[in-house]
């Protein structure tokens, strides 16, 4: 079946639905949502912890709350939302191959915006080697076990070591607690956030170098900074953080990704190199909270507005790129449109120095007053990309300690 | 026919069978399957809870057309048949094979030097297509290799095959045409005895006149239970490295080492799921379960992968795995009649065994006959078709008349791999139902993707808990 709507959303997470509501409350037409999942929402539905906002009422809100509301909104703003359905591939520019238990589809668009989101790496994908066995999971697959089984540790296991160090490594432990799992150990490498979460030991500078057991987990070997190795026995591993974008519709139509976040090279207006494609939320650099997310999604509206109104597709902007210590910036392009840069280290930089240059011309030099790590974005205010030159070269970004 | 896992075996004449087949890997699976077609009763026994649960599972899945063979060997015989019969069964049963033909690339003037030497030996195994390639013309057919290529000998007909439908259709088929299957049932000890020999498994005792053993690494410890000792398997382990499809346009043939003194090397290879492989290792051990993979290993097989194809580190890695092959010592099969016994021993079947499996099976069923076995007239075996898990091949996801007749075929629960609802559900009420999600990946494909499970693997498991039959029921 052959279809045709105004703006088709691909993912129906933060950023998806807060693009959706805000286009169709625009008057954008037919907004169409996809969502591969049976429920719309993304990675909010399984966090229920607050974080996520308050409602009118100034309540605060907890993820699952917080994507009930998300849809609620997209849906009362006349945006059409559709679970269960999965975007395969594309058929052509601006059109998207559908699956669906309905059967499948061919959906042209006059805008697409992506919205797919981000995982955690696997074990595989970080090279863990060893036996494989059961009871090896991601936060992810652990908060939809215990979403799907309930909070008993018969679903997931009974003695867990956490991987990871960033705040999601610090929900990982509290689901386990939560579900009766006891937390034996939270190994991390050299960036750490705390010595203990919650009295669970963190074994700072240490790696897994090999999971061990058949059939079942029954430990993990670690080596710690000393190069002293040890066993810690458990039946769960939990891999936690490690975000790599969900880009694969990105790269099925060829998109250039940006080197440091693997997501699409993007302008601040959200659009990728492609007319009419536009990119939101964590499917550009791996995980933001889900309010960063969904303001993306917002913001992204104002650019999809234009292009429906027949604006042309800006030239390719100024690329810009981060250089180590620092592991990504975005977005991708600068220009038309001036905005704020985001920026991660990849390890923590007490006080750095921070460039923003031009073809080797400094833009803006200066010391930043705090501590970057690794599990939190900076946002550099438009100030630093003042005096850019829209036809001069690429733009790079340093920092030194 | 039946498939047990659990319980007490069948007792009495139920438990009597013409032939037992000892070990369900891709070689015993093959033998009971041309066993099948006779008159027979008989029996596949597996220790463990899955048809291809060894060394049949984890290996580089390549359908060899035997070009390097020793001349002269069984091995080099059995493998050219073997690839014969393979291709055209795998067009019958729908396993997915693509013919990408081979190229072996030389990266030192040594390696250079023995592309003619093989080219002679490859004529000498009947394969006179071989052509060698100038570093322009390897450049031109794999723009992506690293530098440093001084040229290559191209092999058509080596191919990509899945080697797991492969066995679960061998022993699907055995089962349909009147097989026992008795899995999770590790033979413990065997009594020789005339006209039966009884065989003690922890869920009872089965009898068989004739006896087959195809335990691939445990071949030379089944034979001391019958009281012989002509072999010792050593395994030897290969660890290996799936990467995710985008890596899939890299590459367009199997990437094959030039054989040298200095070892084998590593091959990369597409797989029919559409992956890229890079491995495996070669290491000789004495633990016939160490499965797993080590740090060395994988940082070894980084290492050289990324001269052969640089480009490829930078994609992400779906899967780490090590697989064990059987090697004895001898640079052939051992496969041996022992009349006295009414015994055949397959063993030392290496990694070529997924090619040559169904010629070995049907030169066992010559060796049965050397022991005594008459197997009465031939019939045709129950058709058998194999759903597709290949990604050159068409998949449910996108077949629009199958989801009009079932729509759960077009609701995908594994997102990475696009394996839909109806799949699951099919495998799990198929002849030789899995019994853990290991055994529904390799029937499905389902959680073995980029993301291993973090988006599908709880839906996944309710699936499996929820399935139609019993706990392990038959």
């Amino acid at each position: 079946m052959n279809r045709t709507v105004d703006v088709l959303v691909v993912g129906a997470g933060p950023a998806g639905l807060a693009a959706a509501a805000r286009l169709a409350a625009a008057g954008a037409g037919r907004v169409e949502v996809l969502e591969r999942e049976a429920t719309a929402g993304g990675v909010p539905r399984h966090c229920s912890r607050p974080g996520f906002g308050a409602d009118a009422r100034g309540r605060a809100l907890d993820g699952p709350a917080y994507a009930r509301r998300a849809l609620r909104e997209a849906l009362r703003a006349g945006a059409v939302v559709r679970t269960g359905v999965s975007a395969t591939g594309w058929a052509g520019p601006l059109t998207l191959d559908v699956t669906a238990p309905t059967g499948l589809e061919r959906v042209r668009a006059r805008a697409v915006v992506l919205a797919t989101g981000a995982r955690e790496r696997p074990r595989s994908a970080r090279l863990v080697p060893g036996t494989r066995p059961a009871g090896v999971l991601t936060t992810g697959e652990l908060q939809r076990t215990l979403a799907r089984f309930g909070p008993r540790r018969e679903s997931v296991g009974r003695r867990a070591v956490v991987v990871g160090g960033d705040p999601v490594a610090r929900g990982a432990v509290r689901t386990l607690r939560a579900a009766g799992v006891a937390v034996t150990a939270v190994v991390t490498g050299p960036p750490s956030p705390a010595v203990a979460f919650a009295g669970v030991p963190v074994l700072v500078g240490t790696v897994v170098t090999e999971l061990l057991g058949r059939g079942r987990l029954t430990g993990v070997a670690v080596r710690g900074p000393d190069g002293r190795t040890a066993v810690l026995r458990c039946d769960t591993v939990v891999f936690s953080g490690d975000w790599i974008p969900e880009h694969e519709l990105v790269r099925a139509r060829g998109l250039p990704l940006a080197p440091g976040t693997r997501g699409p090279v993007t302008d601040h207006g959200y659009r990728t190199t492609e007319p009419g494609v536009f990119a939101v939320g964590n499917l550009l650099r791996g995980v933001e909270p889900a309010l960063v997310a969904a303001a993306e999604g917002r913001a992204a509206a104002r650019a999809v507005l234009e292009r429906l109104g027949g604006a042309p597709w800006p030239a390719a902007g100024v690329p810009v790129t981060a250089t180590a210590p620092l592991r990504w910036v975005t977005p991708g392009l600068l220009g038309p449109e001036t905005g704020p840069l985001l920026l991660r280290p990849e390890r923590r930089l007490v006080r750095p120095v921070l460039t923003v240059a031009q073809n080797g011309v400094t833009l803006r030099r200066e010391r930043l007053g705090g501590t970057l790590v690794p599990w939190r974005s900076v946002r550099l205010g438009e100030q630093w990309t003042a005096g850019l030159d829209p036809a001069g070269g690429p733009v790079t970004v340093d920092a030194e300690e | 026919m039946s498939v047990t896992r659990t319980g007490p075996l069948p007792a009495g004449e139920a438990a009597e069978y013409d032939v037992v087949v000892v070990g369900a890997g891709v070689v015993g699976s093959a033998i009971a399957r041309a066993l099948a077609r006779h008159p027979l009763r008989i029996a596949l026994v597996e220790a463990a809870d899955d048809v291809g649960d060894g060394t049949s599972k984890a290996n580089t899945a390549i359908l060899h057309t035997g070009f390097d063979a020793a001349p002269g060997t069984l091995e080099a015989r059995l493998v050219r048949e073997g690839h014969r019969l393979l291709t055209a069964y795998a067009r019958e049963a729908g396993i997915p094979v693509e013919p990408l033909g081979a190229l072996l690339v030389a990266w030192n003037e040594e390696q250079r030097a023995t592309l003619p030497r093989l080219a002679e030996k490859a004529e000498r195994n009947g394969h006179r297509t071989t052509r060698l390639l100038t570093p322009t013309e390897l450049a031109a057919r794999e723009p992506h290799v690293g530098p440093g290529a001084l040229g290559a000998l191209e092999v058509p007909g080596e191919s990509v095959i899945c080697p797991w439908t492969t066995t679960l259709a061998y022993a699907t088929q055995a089962v349909r045409s009147g097989v026992d299957l008795h899995l999770d049932c590790r033979v413990e000890k065997v009594r020789p005895g005339d006209p039966y020999h009884r065989l003690v498994t922890r869920r009872g005792v089965l009898r068989a006149r004739h006896l087959v053993n195809a335990c691939g690494l445990h071949a030379d410890a089944f034979d001391a239970l019958v009281g012989r000792e002509d072999f010792t398997v050593t395994p030897r382990r290969g660890q290996l490295l799936v990467f995710d499809k985008f890596a899939r346009d890299l590459v367009r043939h199997i990437l094959l080492p030039v054989p040298g003194p200095l070892g084998k090397g590593v091959l990369i290879s597409p797989t029919v799921y559409g992956n890229v492989m890079l491995g495996p290792t070669a290491e000789d051990l004495d633990d016939k379960t160490a499965t797993g993979t080590t740090e060395e290993g994988l940082a070894g097989l980084r290492e050289q992968g990324g001269r052969i194809l640089p480009a490829l580190l930078d994609e992400e890695v779906t899967a780490v795995y090590a697989g064990l092959r059987a090697a004895t010592g001898q640079e052939d099969y051992r496969i041996a009649a022992h009349p006295e016994l009414r015994y055949v021993t397959v063993g030392g079947i290496r990694s070529t065994g997924l090619t040559a499996s169904l010629a070995i099976a049907e030169h066992v069923l010559g060796l049965l006959a050397d022991c005594g076995l008459d197997p009465g007239p031939a019939r045709p075996l129950a058709p058998v078709r194999m759903p597709n898990l290949g990604e050159s091949f068409p998949r449910p996801y996108r077949d629009a008349g199958l989801i009009a007749r079932d729509p759960e075929f077009g609701s995908i629960v594994c997102h990475c791999e696009r394996v839909t609802r109806g799949e699951i559900r099919a495998a799990l009420a198929s002849t030789i139902p899995p019994g853990g999600l290991d055994g529904l990946r390799r029937r499905t494909r389902a959680r073995g993707g980029r993301c291993q499970g973090n988006h599908c693997g709880a839906e996944v498991r309710a699936l499996f808990e929820e399935r139609p039959y019993g706990e392990g029921a038959r």
